[in-house]
């Protein structure tokens, strides 16, 4: 009997969440789909069915088809760069230097800063001019003597996309770093003791014993980054503007619904992001409910 | 933990200190930027440190921003409190006070994180528009709180994940509510986590410009948008943009720097996991 | 339970009363301020909010003042380079049925196929004959703001969109003269690029290019296939929009393969220090020009974009009366201090553009802008595309996409494709 009503009470602390989610995600998310299956062009809400019209076009549309690609390399180089940048730094962390404190903090204060403020610093630095006009990192590069470092940057034809990754590297590997230094403070020293004893290198120690049980840290962060990588909007825009080799989804959505008036299409680009974070955030989640099961 | 030989010791600090130039570089131009003159902002000189110093376009700067930045304070307090607050009550229900279907509602929380948020404007400004939020601070807070259920949660419910079952046990044994077992044993262990989300969402709340933008009336704009309308339509004054901007990164700034230790303490600890 | 309820309750509302605490400003609507705030107030929107454009709202929101000090004036500017973020809010906000009292859009289609489409905009024809503006503004300019002899927009201001800037050192040193034909251009470019000059043709990131696009085009065509491209009365498949998109292709070779990272003040200013010789570019490069601290005809000069001297390809700002205007009188009078000749003589010295009132004070206005005024009394007028005259939103962005991806793979066969896919999906074509 008791039992009943401590689970109606933990029930009733947890509905008002229940209910703003419902509204506010659910709903809107169902109003944003009735949008992409419409034709509503224009200011006027014009609901008029068109099925998947909306989608279909998108699949043939050359502007769409760059999003893609933009996006697929950007995650792969912003998550995949973010992870082995912390992981980096927090293996040197790791070693017991002192001033460990001092450059700890450094590390992370870029978190602190809005991707706004980053992306028009970042603009600056990356200035693709060449010769005389040479500017930004470019310069730095040239009076170093490290000419083979010079390049155009995000205005690399095709690769552009790719150096934008960098800017959010910097801004965001404070946060595996500080992932991945916990997880390795909580290895146990008598972990690696044993095997050093076992006569094991350091870096097989890492490959074998210490990167494994890291993995559950890499994952999760992994999936973190993924959502912010996939909806990408203010560093872009900030370090670009509204360029088309440089637009990703999120831009397109934005600039075709609030330019172009094109809100059936802004819709439908919306529902393919979030199906886009879908795919790669529900398996992650029945992993998690599977293990949450067996704690 | 082996000590390392001293040689190599040493040959690690340059690494660390390459990195460190990394992170270092872009706030050298921000600063620097701020304190030149609107002749003296060119791509070409843009490494040159800047001849005198202009306190100007921090004092411009300031004076456009400041009534802005109290609207942020009054905006980011009560949405990084209440979502604190929220989100471990649901983390504490949804981990050790479990009703049948919580391991359902857990996932259906966090589902919400990963919206994209211009989707979902208009239908957001309509229903702030019905029951009279909108344009002011309350409105914004609402919609910060709401959006922040799923992160919140998530951190807390896994945090709580972590403490053993036991112990919440025996308290219901002896009796307690759940509201006592929550602030007798959960409530003391919490610390860690509270610092990680308060600082997590006090960040995002104060660098949050899209929400912002479209829900508040320009009276109570935040100081993001403020340092927006500081970049101008057509001519941008990029002295007086860097130096604002500097000023807006100052608080959040100010939080990593204080409470930095504890964020990664409580980052190291288990929180903001996933 | 009621434990629980409590406890949560109390922790609310310990909040809400420490954060109302900070003297809480509530919105203009349903809101428990004092009836007299309230009941007189005009909110406008624009995305005036740095530099010349800020201080020239700012000196018209004076004239404003000084004639109805009774009206308390709310400024609801939000930045976004030419109003990306403003419309955003503005078009959430006319959806929520939130309308300001008025709000800044360019003149012609961006206002008209958008919220005249929509009915959200009230016609102003009374204003323009209570105040006599029929009289003093041109007659090219009221056709393109109106819609079936409904007149939607108060006009403020006037830009010129084909003006090419040119150094004047660096011509003489070669010995060049301000080209008049494209064929002049292209010449000096030649010689240019010869003489060791990389990009003779500053231009900067793509909506740049879209406004380089337009002078072309109109160079190309000529001012009557030009407006009818806009009309439907070319088609955009055509050999003549042919021969324009080659040309542009041409001009582009001359232009710097940074051009991406450059913001137009960027590219401008490669002009004045010695990088590049010219720079296509509206008039509010000018006011910028003048900023960092050069003089007309020493540091700068201009001329029409070659191939368009004797048309002047003008945009102007205008403000609206939307329908259900919450203060509809305050709007009104709004809208007659921006028709007025004291708002316009205050508003554009400053903003550096010229008054779309033919009766401005001559002696308010620098050198280049009075040679502004002359071109507007005598040139044949026709509308930007960049800067919202001739297409709606929804063909321009199309057309955007299309420059975009012609940037990208110098495809001319399939930018004239994707130019007349846009005019039937958005346009006036079948």
């Amino acid at each position: 009997m008791r039992y009943k009503t401590e689970q109606l009470q933990g029930f009733a602390l947890v509905a008002p969440s229940i209910l703003a989610v419902l509204i506010f995600v659910y709903g809107f998310i169902g109003w944003s789909m009735r949008v992409s299956l419409s034709q509503w062009k224009g200011l006027l809400p014009d609901y008029t069915w068109v099925g998947l019209q909306n989608y279909l076009n998108l699949f043939k549309d050359p502007r769409f088809h760059i999003d893609i690609r933009n996006t697929v390399i950007f995650t792969l180089l912003f998550v995949g760069g973010s992870l082995v940048l912390g992981l980096l730094l927090a293996i040197l962390l790791d070693q017991g230097l002192r001033g460990e404190g001092f450059f700890r903090s450094l590390y992370m204060f870029p978190l602190a800063i809005s991707f706004i403020v980053t992306g028009v610093v970042w603009r600056w630095l990356m200035n693709p001019a060449q010769g005389a006009r040479l500017s930004g990192l470019n310069l730095i590069f040239d009076s170093l003597g490290l000419d083979f470092l010079i390049s155009k940057w995000h205005t690399t034809p095709q690769w552009g996309i790719a150096f934008i990754a960098i800017p959010a590297i910097w801004q965001m590997s404070g946060y595996t770093m500080a992932l991945y230094l916990g997880g390795l403070r909580a290895i146990p020293d008598s972990l690696r003791e044993a095997a050093r004893v076992d006569g094991a290198s350091e870096l097989q120690i890492y490959r074998r014993i210490i990167f494994p049980l890291l993995s559950p840290i890499t994952l999760s962060a992994m999936i973190i980054l993924g959502h912010i990588s996939l909806k990408v909007f203010d560093l872009i825009i900030a370090v670009a503007g509204k360029q088309l080799p440089l637009d990703v989804p999120a831009i397109y959505m934005w600039t075709t619904t609030f330019d172009g008036n094109f809100y059936g299409r802004g819709a439908a680009i919306g529902i393919l992001l979030l199906l886009s974070v879908a795919v790669l955030v529900v398996p992650y989640l029945r992993y998690n409910i599977k293990q949450e099961a067996e704690l | 933990m082996t000590l390392p030989r001293v040689r190599r010791r040493h040959w690690l600090y340059i690494p660390l200190v390459l990195m460190a130039l990394f992170y270092v570089i872009p706030v050298y131009i921000m600063l620097i930027t701020g304190f030149k003159s609107f002749a003296e902002v060119d791509l070409q000189t843009m490494w040159r440190l800047p001849q005198g110093i202009h306190f100007d376009n921090f004092r411009a700067a300031f004076s456009q921003l400041a009534p802005h930045l109290w609207n942020s304070v009054r905006l980011v307090v009560p949405a990084a409190i209440l979502s604190s607050i929220l989100g471990s009550l649901n983390g504490f229900v949804l981990a050790r006070w479990k009703f049948p279907g919580a391991d359902v509602i857990f996932p259906f929380l966090l589902f919400g994180m990963f919206i994209p948020y211009q989707s979902i404007l208009i239908p957001l400004v309509q229903f702030m528009r019905s029951i009279n939020l909108y344009g002011g601070v309350w409105g914004l807070v609402l919609t910060h709180v709401i959006y922040g259920i799923p992160i919140t949660t998530l951190t807390f419910r896994n945090y709580y994940a972590s403490v053993p079952k036991e112990l919440i046990e025996s308290a219901r044994i002896d009796g307690a509510t759940m509201m006592q077992t929550y602030r007798r044993i959960l409530l003391p262990l919490s610390l860690p986590s509270f610092v990680v989300v308060l600082i997590w969402q006090f960040t995002a709340a104060w660098n949050d410009f899209l929400f912002a933008v479209v829900l508040s009336s320009p009276e109570n704009w935040p100081i993001t948008v403020a340092l927006n309308n500081m970049a101008g339509s057509q001519i941008i004054a990029w002295n007086v943009q860097m130096a604002g901007a500097f000023i807006a990164a100052i608080p959040t700034l100010l939080v990593y720097i204080f409470l930095g230790r504890y964020f990664l303490r409580g980052l190291m600890a288990g929180a903001l996991k996933g | 339970m009621r434990n629980k309820t409590l406890q949560l309750l109390l922790i609310g509302l310990l909040l809400a009363l420490a954060a109302c605490g900070g003297g809480e400003t509530t919105a203009p609507e349903g809101a428990a301020a004092p009836p007299a705030a309230t009941a007189n107030q005009v909110e406008v929107f624009s995305w005036w909010t740095g530099g010349g454009e800020a201080a020239g709202l700012d000196a018209m929101i004076a004239v404003f003042k000084e004639k109805y000090p009774e009206i308390t004036f709310v400024n609801a500017a939000v930045a976004g380079g030419a109003g990306t973020n403003a419309r955003a809010v503005l078009a959430t906000r006319l959806q929520a049925g939130d309308a300001p009292d008025s709000w800044q859009g360019h003149a012609g289609q961006e206002l008209i196929g958008t919220y005249v489409a929509a009915g959200q905009l009230e016609p102003v024809n009374f204003l323009f004959e209570q105040n006599g503006w029929i009289e003093v503004m041109p007659e090219t300019l009221i056709p393109l703001i109106s819609q079936d002899g409904n007149i939607y927009s108060v006009p403020v201001n006037i830009h010129r969109a084909n003006v090419m800037w040119y150094s004047p050192t660096i011509l003489a040193e070669n010995g060049i003269q301000p080209p008049q034909s494209m064929d002049e251009w292209f010449a000096a470019m030649d010689a240019l690029q010869a003489g060791g000059m990389a990009a003779p043709l500053a231009m900067g990131e793509q909506w740049t290019a879209l406004h380089l696009f337009e002078t072309v085009l109109l160079a190309s065509l000529g001012p009557d296939k030009y407006n009818d491209v806009w009309e439907g009365d070319l088609d955009w498949g055509s050999p003549e929009v042919k021969t324009a998109l080659e040309a542009f292709a041409k001009v582009l070779t001359y232009t710097n393969s940074d051009a991406a990272a450059l913001s137009w003040q960027d590219a401008a200013q490669l002009v004045v220090n010695g990088s590049s010789a010219f720079n296509v570019m509206g008039d509010w490069a000018e006011g910028y020009f003048r900023e960092i601290g050069f003089e007309p005809n020493i540091g700068y000069g201009w001329v029409p974009t070659p191939g368009t001297g004797g048309t002047f390809q003008f945009l102007s700002d205008s403000f609206v009366l939307p329908v259900g205007a919450p203060h509809r009188d305050a709007a009104i009078a709004w809208l007659t201090v921006a028709g007025s000749r004291e708002g316009q003589d205050a508003f554009n010295p400053v903003k550096g553009s010229i008054p779309a009132r033919s009766d401005g004070d001559r002696a308010l206005y620098g050198e280049y802008l009075l040679s502004a005024m002359d071109d507007w009394a005598n040139d044949i007028v026709v509308g930007s595309l960049t800067h919202g005259v001739v297409a709606n939103d929804s063909w321009k962005s199309e057309i955007d996409t299309a420059m975009g991806l012609f940037l990208i793979n110098g495809n001319v066969d399939a930018f004239q494709q994707a130019l007349v896919a846009a005019c039937v999906a958005s346009g006036p074509c079948q």
